[in-house]
């Protein structure tokens, strides 16, 4: 065994007497990948920002190179060579790459002027000796996700970093970019650099990761190799318990078609979009993204009403202008970005709950709050929502959480269409059984679900039916005896446009 | 729909429904006590300093006085919570009353007149809100806009010319009192609104809307808050009221002309930013706001009453406005140097700020006091 790069012993850390870190030790050998797994909660982000000292720990030690250091704050570790990239992207959309790897550190003449050739001659060869090519004059709102965070990358490495710390890079990324990131990553790993790699994806880090530690509940479980693990060992170590079917899906009586929809087009968003969902009936919606599938749902619920087409409900052609419309017809809507459009974090979950049906809670436009508190509280218990109150504002929970409440604050509509877009995205896997399991639940009770996901094994394991999309159009249709990853990963990058399949 | 538990080992009692037990102490942290304890000082000092204060008389017309501002601030209140502002309200106000001046001159009957003065100002709020809410303009650039507009329009109406002589009928709106007491029937008025427009904000789905769009205008939407309507709608009745201040102020003064009001605006917006409003938008209270409006309106009565210039009067009113701002931010400060590291300078800054403003404050009393004094 080599010497390793980065060592912690028995960091704890407390925030307000709840303690969220208990004696962790983890360490970290230059030219390895380490993921660390764990449930949302469990104490990854409270470990990363101990590494890169934006918290200082209670108790315990962090030996750099096996000498003892203290992060006062991080810059420090930043100095020390310690370079975070996280979820969200922090480019600033208006510089051009070069600009924005060397941002606050413009190579300079004489100390008057920026030095423009330095400056992209030196980006250039930092991105070479990367091995990726981007245009280096492109601004960066232009660069897709997975190129940004490759400027992100060589930005770390512009100031020297040996330690990369990559806190779920490949969340809203293709299949192929992907690919294209992880083959950097690999690239990185022979040069000598030490990854901390942290992701939900568990396929993913058996592909990429050399050893995986595991925390549950702020406290350390194991560290395996990633060759000598399975995924179910992992899962067990992380829950504290065997899931046994990851997809409970069971097989619903299908009854009447409930939504339908016939050529819905949206100029330039996407075109000819045919399907119909049954009651009972879980339709699964694939394709990579930017496929337009989420378009296609906000059309559907009036957010942007289709230009052309029909939606039919129950056998009746509708026009949807607005949510309001969407609602009062049984539709309900769960998007994919839950703090933009899901939630309003800084409100508490009772008002976030009641928000869409108010109109139950209240009398002759009056809110009668004894009402609204009750049914908030069933709703929460029944959903399962952890937190100290139904008065805790919803932006303190953990995402896995507050998608809990989005859940209850859709089925308090009682709708008998449900969308569901990307579910289950960024939250724990206790959280993903639990929805899996509702939506099953959901669906034996007779509701029609239209559910968006880009996670292939979950539209497999859960969906009756699978339609794909490709830049706006249709692209496979799949029942689900018939649906494989590699088929459907086929129709969702194929380039032939096969137009109204039934 | 029942999901069973899946992790029964880990939480027994998983969530409670009750609110977080608060002491006793925090409840008189709230920014409505602070400003309730103010009010309770600004009388007893101005007791001390003038005999003629706590004059029924005195006070019966100084709160008169503000009830303009008060029934523009109602409206303003709920437009600041959905995170937009009006700043045409003063303006719109002008305009409105130099209608209905113009057609008084011209012998038209004043209830007539007053209907149409009222319906134009209505119609003004139509224009700001049809921008704002489906043009999709921000409320800032629009009702700029039509503040210069709508003060045009007045000019346009009278000129320099004004407009007097109003029926005894009309002008008991602004001057009448109420069944021989001392309480003006102004205040009775903006009182009523006053409930009315709380208990809207506060208790009625509208209400929790307003606060929703505030917070997360996208999520409201996808909520299926229907945004735009309610957007176009305060505008209207932010029009609406401007111009029934309009009427109230004209019927006070007994006359109307185009400037009247000029500038009202920036003291309706400076009790609701006072009153704990987050200019922002989805916090604060009508309850909070009123108060304001009362700690201003005594803060200038008393000052009044001493002689005070009324540029200095602002500057107070100012120095408050800055004050209510600060003092969350340094409890902020205090709150996070109590965990973290100790941030003296930004304390430092934060009070050698207000020791700057208080010096400037005092020097330009004490070197004008007396001359004031001569007068």
């Amino acid at each position: 065994m080599t010497k390793s790069i980065l060592k912690l012993k028995d960091i704890s850390k407390s925030f307000s007497g709840v303690e969220v870190l208990h004696r962790v030790s983890f360490d970290l050998q230059p030219g390895e990948v380490h993921a660390l797994l764990g449930e949302n909660g469990a104490g990854k982000s409270t470990l990363v920002k101990v590494i890169t000292g934006y918290h200082q720990p209670d108790h315990g030690d962090i030996y750099l190179d096996d000498a003892l250091v203290q992060f006062v704050d991080t810059r420090d570790s930043r100095q020390a060579g310690i370079a975070a990239i996280y979820q969200e992207l922090s480019l600033f959309p208006d510089l051009d790459v070069a600009e924005n790897i060397f941002v606050g550190r413009h190579p300079q003449s004489f100390g008057l002027k920026v030095d423009w050739r330095k400056l992209y001659d030196e980006a250039h060869e930092l991105l070479d000796s990367l091995g990726v090519t981007i245009d280096l004059k492109q601004k960066a709102r232009h660069l897709s996700i997975a190129q940004q965070q490759i400027v992100e990358i060589a930005r770390a490495f512009s100031i020297n970093a040996r330690i990369l710390i990559m806190d779920e890079p490949t969340s809203s990324l293709t299949l192929s970019e992907v690919a294209e990131l992880f083959a950097l990553v690999n690239n990185l790993r022979e040069n000598g650099t030490a990854i901390i790699f942290i992701s939900h994806r568990l396929e993913e880090l058996f592909e990429i990761a050399d050893r995986v530690t595991v925390l549950r509940d702020g406290n350390y479980i194991a560290t395996t190799k990633s060759k000598e693990t399975s995924r179910d060992d992992l899962l067990r170590k992380m829950v504290g318990r065997t899931i046994s079917s990851q997809y409970p899906k069971t097989e619903a009586p299908l009854g009447e078609v409930v939504l339908q929809v016939d050529q819905l087009t949206s100029e330039g968003l996407f075109t000819d979009i045919s399907f119909e969902v049954k009651s009972g009936e879980i339709l699964g919606m694939a394709g990579l993204v930017g496929a337009g599938r989420t378009n296609v749902a906000e059309s559907i619920f009036g957010i942007r009403p289709a230009t052309s087409g029909k939606i039919l409900i129950n056998g009746l052609e509708v026009s949807i202008n607005s949510p309001q419309q969407a609602i009062g017809l049984g539709l309900a809507y769960v998007p994919e970005d839950r703090q933009q459009h899901g939630l309003i974090p800084a409100m508490q979950i009772t008002p976030n709950i009641s928000l869409p049906k108010l109109d139950d809670f209240a009398k002759y436009t009056w809110i009668l709050n004894k009402k609204e508190k009750k049914f908030a509280y069933s709703a929460a218990l029944q959903m399962e929502v952890r937190a100290r109150s139904i008065w805790q504002l919803a932006k303190e929970l953990s995402g896995g959480n507050q998608q809990k409440v989005v859940l209850a604050k859709w089925l308090s509509t009682h709708p008998r269409i449900l969308i569901l877009d990307e579910p289950t995205r960024g939250i724990d896997v206790g959280t993903k059984a639990a929805v899996h399991k509702l939506m099953s639940d959901l669906a034996a009770d007779g509701l029609a679900i239209l559910m968006i996901s880009s996670e292939l094994p979950e539209v497999i394991g859960m969906s009756d039916r699978i339609i794909v999309m490709r830049e706006g159009f249709i692209t496979g249709h799949f029942m689900r005896s018939e649906a494989t990853q590699e088929n459907v990963i086929n129709a969702a990058t194929k380039d032939v446009r096969i137009e109204n399949l039934s | 729909m029942t999901v069973e538990t899946i992790n029964k080992n880990q939480q027994e009692n998983i969530i409670s429904d009750r609110q977080a037990r608060k002491s006793f102490f925090s409840i008189f942290l709230k920014w409505e006590w602070l400003l309730f304890v103010l009010i309770l000082l600004v009388i007893f000092i101005n007791t001390r300093l003038s005999p003629f204060f706590l004059n029924a008389i005195n006070l019966s017309r100084t709160s008169s006085d503000f009830m303009e501002i008060g029934l523009m601030m109602l409206p303003m209140v709920l437009i600041i919570v959905t995170g937009n502002i009006d700043l045409s309200v003063a303006s719109n106000m002008g305009m409105s009353a130099s209608l209905m001046g113009l057609m008084h001159n011209m012998g038209i009957n004043i209830w007539l007149a007053a209907l149409a003065g009222l319906t134009l100002g209505t119609l003004g709020g139509v224009l700001n809100g049809y921008l704002v809410a489906y043009v999709k303009l921000p409320s800032l650039v629009v009702t700029l806009g039509t503040f210069a507009f709508f003060r045009g329009i007045a000019f346009g109406f009278l000129g320099d010319q004004a407009a007097r002589n109003y029926p005894s009928q009309f002008t008991f709106i602004g001057q009448g009192r109420v069944f021989d007491t001392l309480i003006p029937f102004s205040v009775v008025l903006f009182i009523a609104l006053a409930l009315i427009f709380g208990l809207v904000l506060h208790r009625t789905i509208i209400g929790r809307q307003l606060y929703a769009i505030g917070n997360n205008e996208p999520a409201a939407k996808y909520s299926g808050v229907p945004v735009e309507k309610i957007k176009f709608i305060l505008f209207i009745v932010s029009g609406f009221i401007s111009a029934l201040a309009g009427l109230v102020l004209a019927a006070r003064f007994g006359s109307t002309r185009p400037d009247n009001g000029t500038g009202l605006e920036l003291a309706v917006i400076t009790a609701a930013v006072l009153g704990g409003l987050d200019i922002n938008g989805g916090k604060g209270s009508m309850y909070g706001a009123t108060l304001a409006l009362v700690l201003i309106g005594l803060l200038r009565f008393g000052m009044g009453l001493l002689n005070i210039q009324s540029q200095v009067q602002s500057m107070v009113i100012g120095l408050l406005l800055i004050v209510s701002i600060l003092v969350p931010h340094i409890g902020q400060q205090i709150r996070f140097l109590k965990q973290v590291k100790f941030r003296w300078q930004s304390i430092l800054m934060t009070v050698g700020l207000l020791v700057v403003f208080t010096a400037f404050f005092i020097f330009f009393f004490w070197s004008r006091a007396p001359i004031i004094a001569q007068f």
